[in-house]
């Protein structure tokens, strides 16, 4: 890895773990109350007293986006996990199942990839009703598609590897071959790619928020903030700003990170 | 007179010294060759004769003279001029090494457009010559054809040809023809011996003495950087001054194993086996019978069916007719039959320590929990490996441990018969003889029969009692080895044994 490269990994490392620390202890980093209304220093600039200013209710926006990293990250964080869990289980039996089991599978697999991600989620949400769960489940649901076929791919490489097929001489039954040095080796493939993906699963959980199918005011949340100051955007930027770059740069590190480990990953296997 | 000069050739990677004051000298018309196991720093030789050496390493040399050039300071434009034109190489693997996406023409043509200025015409005439002149058969049809299309001598003439293109003084050879069978093997070095006498300076990079001594006119032999020994190859035959030289000429040569008499009762007896995959027959018709503490060996050429032969033997795939029949041990159970892969690194997760692998295998061989530890130790042991490598992953260890870790798993399993596949063809020579007296000794020990299947003649020769000649899937000429190498009755036996000595 080149210099600027390791430097950029380091930055990018630097801006997860402030977001972890955020998201895990907020008030330690944070002590202003981010539901507190103070109606008459509504709309105040970044100061001393209110690092990213107020908004139009005189709430702290350093303290909302503080407090608003643990569920707009949580959420995403989780639906990737979910969406790992999911397309792992589905993707690895496809790879062993018979062929119609599979064709079938796989074919169900290809219409949700045929859409956009965010797209699915839209729908998944209109059809589940807007809130911060439902969100969750949406972009799980839009994730998933790509964990079954990596999974289902990698099933059916590693199935047919020597050290696979030396177990299955050994006398090690079929079933434990399978689970023991089968779904490891996918598993360290999905996680990979979830590195990568968890950056847009945050930005379509901002999306949805933003759109207002998420978690409803008061409770701070990036895409909502967003949406919040969205009105008086000539006159109080800060207050979609500083969420927004939230959102930027939590998306941007998660990918540098991913794509660094994938690459890694790759140069491992080689 | 020398067309090639280099003076004291030393290069360091990281600050590691791992070519170390190299010097030789070749002439045109003539043959050198460079012998050394992996790591000796042949090939990072190879590639400073070429301005390849990796970014970062440091080269220093007192004089490097190609064609009558001072190379030591050319820019990388300048080595552009002369690579491909004033010296050539030829890689060990033409598939990797010939654009799979490009016809072998203009694959060949391509020094031609760089340092040539010929017209379209001419170019393909060239191309027709230079195609003849490696004795491609039908070079017409064959300029057309990807590399894919290519049997692997075919791509590896192709390959020669186009680093003959530019007609350069020097040819840089790196382990030509390590990835050829062996009859093929012997044509490609036939063709680098004419090439040799008509003009050309060779540079012949190998770590097989066995083909080295068929093309050389001198030897360098190179360990740990240094080179340790040189001279012609009949001083270097005749005379081996250091053990090292003379170990690694004796692993080129074997002699085959004496007939041993008064040995066991049948094991296994093959009636009329066949198998094919996907209509293609890959074993057709094999009969043959394994005898107890006996060695079997499998010799056969890349596509002979030796492989799926061993795999029906072991049980992973099934003969689609025939009948192999096992008969009872003493002691009235059934055999109990291991294989060894070929290629030990894929043989092994690669996520799991030696140690947990030689742990499953002895739970799946019934062997109670509490004494799997236990047990592991006198694995590693019994193959010579000292037991704290256990707990080192697949990767980390040597491609000699590697094998002998993947000869204790089989033996995890307490087994009767021991199938090993090409079990030493991606060793070092020095490494390869201890790893086939190791299985000796395992034999004699446990009293094992082993099915020994190789595409090496030599070392087949050498480990087994009977042996079964394969080609197309047909055992062409079976029976106990000796008698076999004295008085092969097959034409293509007969050809294996020319092309292997």
């Amino acid at each position: 890895m080149s210099a600027s490269r390791r430097m950029l990994m380091a930055a990018a490392l630097l801006v997860l773990a402030v977001i972890a620390a955020m998201a895990l202890f907020p008030q330690l980093i944070a002590t202003a109350d981010p539901l507190r209304t103070d109606v008459r220093s509504a709309l105040e600039a970044p100061s001393a007293a209110h690092l990213f200013g107020t908004d139009q209710s005189g709430r702290d926006v350093f303290s909302r986006v503080v407090h608003g990293a643990g569920r707009s990250v949580g959420i995403g964080v989780l639906a990737t996990a979910l969406a790992v869990v999911v397309g792992l289980i589905v993707g690895a039996l496809a790879g062993v199942a018979p062929r119609p089991i599979d064709g079938a599978t796989m074919r169900i697999n290809d219409v949700l990839m045929a859409f956009p991600e965010f797209l699915v989620a839209l729908v998944v949400v209109a059809i589940l009703g807007p809130g911060a769960i439902n969100v969750a489940i949406a972009v799980t649901i839009a994730a998933i598609p790509v964990y079954v076929r990596l999974a289902r791919v990698q099933t059916r490489t590693l199935v047919l590897t020597e050290h696979v097929e030396a177990a299955r001489i050994l006398g090690v039954p079929r079933v434990q071959a399978f689970t023991r040095h089968v779904v490891p080796g996918v598993l360290g493939s999905l996680s990979v790619l979830a590195t990568i993906g968890i950056g847009s699963s945050i930005l379509a959980v901002a999306g949805l928020s933003f759109l207002g199918l998420g978690p409803v005011e008061p409770v701070p949340e990036w895409g909502l903030m967003l949406s919040g100051g969205r009105n008086v955007l000539g006159t109080a930027w800060w207050i979609s700003v500083f969420p927004g770059i939230a959102i930027t740069l939590t998306v941007i590190s998660a990918t540098i990170v991913g794509r660094n480990l994938r690459a890694q990953a790759e140069g491992h296997l080689s | 007179m020398s067309v090639l000069t280099v003076q004291d050739l030393s290069i360091s990677i990281d600050g590691r010294l791992l070519v170390d004051g190299v010097s030789f000298e070749v002439a045109l018309g003539e043959c050198v060759a460079i012998v050394g196991e992996s790591g000796a720093g042949k090939s990072l030789t190879a590639a400073a004769m070429l301005g390849l050496t990796p970014a970062g390493a440091r080269v220093s040399s007192s004089a490097l003279i190609i064609d009558g050039v001072e190379a030591r300071r050319f820019s990388q434009s300048q080595w552009r001029r002369v690579r491909g034109n004033r010296i050539g190489l030829v890689a060990q693997d033409a598939l990797v090494s010939l654009d799979p996406l490009r016809r072998i023409g203009a694959e060949i043509a391509e020094p031609l457009v760089i340092h040539r200025d010929l017209s379209r015409a001419e170019r393909r005439e060239r191309t027709l010559e230079l195609l003849e002149s490696v004795a491609m058969p039908g070079p017409s049809t064959r300029m057309t054809q990807y590399p894919h299309e290519l049997s692997g001598g075919l791509r590896q003439r192709a390959l020669i040809a186009s680093a003959l293109a530019g007609e350069p003084s020097v040819l840089i050879a790196d382990e030509p023809t390590t990835a050829l069978d062996t009859t093929v093997q012997a044509h490609v070095l036939a063709l680098l011996r004419e090439i040799a006498d008509a003009g050309t300076a060779v540079v012949f990079i190998s770590h097989d003495f066995a083909a080295v001594r068929r093309v050389a006119d001198r030897v360098l032999v190179m360990r740990a950087g240094r080179v340790i020994e040189h001279g012609t190859m009949a001083e270097i035959l005749d005379a081996p001054n250091e053990t090292y030289t003379r170990e690694l000429i004796a692993a080129s040569t074997h002699a085959p194993r004496e007939d041993r008499f008064g040995l066991g009762d049948a094991v296994l007896t093959g009636i009329g086996v066949s198998k094919a995959f996907a209509g293609v027959p890959a074993v057709t018709d094999a009969s043959f019978t394994l005898v107890s503490g006996q060695t079997l060996g499998i010799v056969g050429e890349s596509g002979s069916g030796k492989t799926t032969l061993a795999r029906m033997i072991v049980g992973v795939e099934k003969p689609d007719a025939g009948d192999l029949r096992w008969h009872a041990t003493d002691h009235g159970r059934q055999h109990r039959v291991q294989l060894v892969h070929q290629n030990p690194l894929g043989a092994f997760d690669p996520r799991w320590t030696i140690a947990r692998s030689l742990r499953e295998a002895l739970a799946a061989g019934g062997v109670p929990r509490a004494h799997r530890a236990a047990r592991v130790a006198a694995l590693m042991k019994e193959v010579e490996l000292t037991p704290e490598l256990a707990r080192r992953r697949p990767a980390q260890l040597s491609g000699g441990q590697r094998q002998r870790a993947a000869i204790a798993r089989a033996l995890a399993a307490d087994p009767d018969v021991l199938v090993l596949d090409e079990p030493v063809s991606a060793l070092d020579p020095s490494v390869r003889e201890k790893v086939l007296r190791l299985l000796g000794r395992l034999q004699r020990g446990r009293g094992l029969t082993m099915i020994f299947v190789s595409h090496d003649l030599g070392v087949v020769a050498a480990v087994s009692d009977d042996v079964l000649v394969m080609k197309d899937g047909v055992i062409v000429e079976q029976g106990p080895v000796a008698s076999v190498f004295a008085a092969p009755q097959h034409p293509f036996t007969q050809e294996l044994l020319a092309a292997g000595h």
